[in-house]
C-alpha cells in the first residue's frame, strides 16, 4: 500500500520535472551507446593507422580532411581519441571492476562479522582514506613497468574505499531485519546469510558503484598519463593525448588538448547521468549517500 | 521444557527493555504472553528462540541452561524452535519465492531431498494454492505471506513454536486460519507454543495459560 501512495506521489509531483529527467536519460543512453559503438567498431572497421606520422600536415586546426587537427607529428586527432577513447575505457572499466569486486568483499565481511573484525576494517579503511588516493596511486605504479595493468592494480587498489563503506552500511541495515532472524532460526550458518541473504540484496548498490566507478577510474587513468607515470607514452590514451598537447596549448593550439578533454568529460557525463537514474530508481530516499 | 528465568535484556545497556522477567512453557503447553506495545514483548520472544542475548538471566532448555545466542547457538537448538513474526514483509527474504523460502530451511540444513514433499504438504496445510508459490513476496498479500512464514516455522517440525503477533496484521478469517493450522500441528506433534500478542480475546481464547505483562512492565521514566 505504503508502495502505491508513493508511486502516486512521484506522478503527480510535476510532470516537468519528469520529462527532464527523460531527456537526460535518453541523452545519456545515445552519448554512451555511441562511444562504446565508436570504440568497438572503428579500429577494426576504419583501416587508418593512427600512428601514421605526416609532418608535412602538423599541427593543422579542424578541417574537413582532419575534423578534430593534427597534433605535432600530423597524426589526425579524431583516429586518436577514438583509439585513446578504447584505451582509457579498458582501463576505467576494468578497475572499476576490480575496486567495486574488493570494497564490496571487504564491506560484506566487515558488516557480516561485525564487533572487531568490523572496528578493524574500518580502522584500515580510515586510514587508507585519509592519504590522497591519487598519491598512493603513483606509489603503486612506480613499483612497475609503465603499462595497462599497473594502472589498473593502482586505479583498483585505491578506489575499493567508498564501495566498502557503503556495502557495509546496507549490509549492517540488513543484518537487524527480521527475515535474517528468520533464517538463523532455521538453521543457516553464517557464512550461508552472508552469501544468500546479504549479497544478493546489496548487489544493486555495489553494480551502481561500479558504474559510477567508471568515469572516475579514466580521470585517474588520465591523471597519471598526463604526469607522464601512467601508459607508455606511445599508447594513445585519453591522459596522454592532453599530456603530448600540452606543448601546443602554450603556443596557441588549442585542438590537440580540447577534443581529448570533450572525449574524456562527455562520456563520463552521460555515465554519471545514467548512474543517477538508476539510483533513483533503486533508492529514491538515499540520493546524497551515495555521492561518490 | 521452555524456561526463563531472571531474564534483563534490551538493546541498550543502561535501559533494558526486559527487567527481570520470569516464565516457564512446559512440553506441550500453550502460554500466552499479553501486554500492551512497546513493552518488550517481542524482545523477550526473540529471547527465547536463542535469536537476543540477554543481558543477564538464565535461559534453561529441558533443564541445560543455553550458552550461546544467534549463530554461536548450535544448528539442533536454533532449529528446535519455529518463530513467526509479526510482519510477514520484514520476515520474509524479498527476492525467493514463496516455494523457496518455506523450503529455505530445509536447504540450510543440508535436507534437500525432502523439499518437494514438505513444501506441497505444508502449502496444502496452510491453505497456499501451487501458483502462490511461484510467486515472490510483492506479488503475494499479507497474508499469504504470512502462511508461507508460518509454513516455514513449522518445515523442521519445531518443538517450540514461538508466535509473536503472528495474528496482528492480518484480517479475522486468516488470523483464525492460521491459529488452527497451529492447532493441528501442535495436536499431532505435541509442541509447546509461547503466543505473544495484545489480543486479550485471542489469547485466551487460544492458550491455556495467559501471562499479563502490565503487572512486570516497568514505564520508562522520562529524563
Amino acid at each position: 500500500m505504503a508502495d502505491t501512495a508513493v508511486e502516486t506521489e512521484w506522478r503527480s509531483c510535476g510532470t516537468r520535472r519528469r520529462s527532464a529527467r527523460t531527456v537526460r536519460v535518453a541523452a545519456s543512453v545515445t552519448i554512451v551507446a555511441a562511444t562504446v559503438l565508436a570504440v568497438l567498431l572503428v579500429p577494426p572497421l576504419v583501416q587508418l593507422d593512427q600512428q601514421a606520422v605526416d609532418l608535412a600536415a602538423k599541427l593543422q586546426p579542424p578541417s574537413w580532411a582532419h575534423p578534430f587537427g593534427t597534433d605535432d607529428v600530423g597524426r589526425d586527432l579524431l583516429l586518436r581519441c577514438v583509439h585513446g577513447l578504447r584505451v582509457s575505457l579498458l582501463v576505467g572499466v576494468t578497475a572499476a571492476l576490480t575496486a567495486t569486486v574488493i570494497g564490496t568483499a571487504v564491506g560484506a565481511t566487515a558488516g557480516a562479522l561485525g564487533g572487531w573484525a568490523d572496528r578493524g576494517i574500518m580502522r584500515l579503511i580510515d586510514t587508507f582514506s585519509s592519504v590522497p588516493h591519487l598519491l598512493l596511486g603513483i606509489f603503486v605504479v612506480a613499483m612497475f613497468r609503465p603499462g595497462v595493468w599497473p594502472v589498473v592494480v593502482s586505479v583498483g587498489l585505491t578506489h575499493w574505499l567508498s564501495t566498502a563503506r557503503i556495502v557495509r552500511a546496507e549490509v549492517l541495515s540488513l543484518r537487524s531485519r527480521p527475515y535474517i532472524d528468520a533464517a538463523l532460526s532455521g538453521g543457516a550458518s553464517r557464512l550461508r546469510i552472508a552469501v544468500r541473504h546479504l549479497l544478493p540484496a546489496v548487489l544493486p548498490q555495489a553494480a551502481l558503484a561500479a558504474v559510477l566507478m567508471v568515469p572516475h577510474a579514466m580521470w585517474h587513468e588520465s591523471a597519471l598519463s598526463f604526469l607522464g607515470l601512467g601508459l607508455p607514452s606511445h599508447l594513445a590514451s585519453l591522459g596522454n593525448l592532453i599530456q603530448n598537447a600540452r606543448g601546443s596549448l602554450l603556443a596557441g593550439q588549442w585542438w590537440p588538448t580540447l577534443f581529448p578533454g570533450l572525449f574524456l568529460i562527455v562520456p563520463t557525463l552521460a555515465v554519471a547521468g545514467l548512474a543517477g537514474a538508476w539510483r533513483e530508481r533503486i533508492n529514491p530516499r538515499r540520493r546524497s549517500e551515495l555521492m561518490l | 521444557m521452555l524456561e526463563l528465568r531472571a531474564i534483563t535484556a534490551g538493546y541498550e545497556r543502561h535501559a533494558p527493555v526486559v527487567r527481570d522477567f520470569s516464565l516457564t512453557v512446559g512440553p506441550g503447553e500453550v502460554v500466552g504472553l499479553l501486554g500492551p506495545s512497546g513493552c518488550g514483548k517481542s524482545t523477550l520472544a526473540r529471547v527465547a528462540a536463542l535469536l537476543h542475548r540477554p543481558d543477564s538471566g538464565t535461559l534453561l532448555l529441558d533443564g541445560e541452561p543455553v550458552r550461546h545466542w544467534r549463530h554461536r547457538a548450535a544448528r539442533a537448538q536454533r532449529t528446535a524452535f519455529g518463530v513467526v513474526f509479526q510482519q510477514p514483509r520484514l520476515a520474509a527474504d524479498p527476492r525467493l519465492r514463496l516455494a523457496h523460502l518455506i523450503a529455505e530451511p530445509l536447504y540450510a540444513t543440508g535436507r534437500r531431498s525432502e523439499v518437494p514433499d514438505r513444501v506441497t504438504e505444508l502449502a496444502s496445510a496452510v491453505g497456499l494454492t501451487p501458483d502462490l508459490l511461484t510467486r515472490r513476496p510483492h506479488e503475494v498479500s499479507d497474508g499469504q505471506l504470512q502462511r508461507a512464514c508460518l509454513a516455514r516455522a513449522l518445515v523442521l517440525r519445531p518443538r517450540w513454536l514461538i508466535c509473536d503477533e503472528m495474528t496482528a496484521m492480518l484480517d479475522a478469517s486468516t488470523g483464525a486460519a492460521l491459529v488452527a493450522v497451529v492447532e493441528a500441528y501442535r495436536s499431532t506433534t505435541g509442541a509447546a507454543l509461547l503466543a505473544v500478542g495484545h489480543d486479550r480475546t485471542l489469547l485466551n481464547r487460544w492458550c491455556g495459560r495467559t501471562v499479563h505483562w502490565e503487572t512486570s512492565c516497568e514505564v520508562p521514566e522520562a529524563s
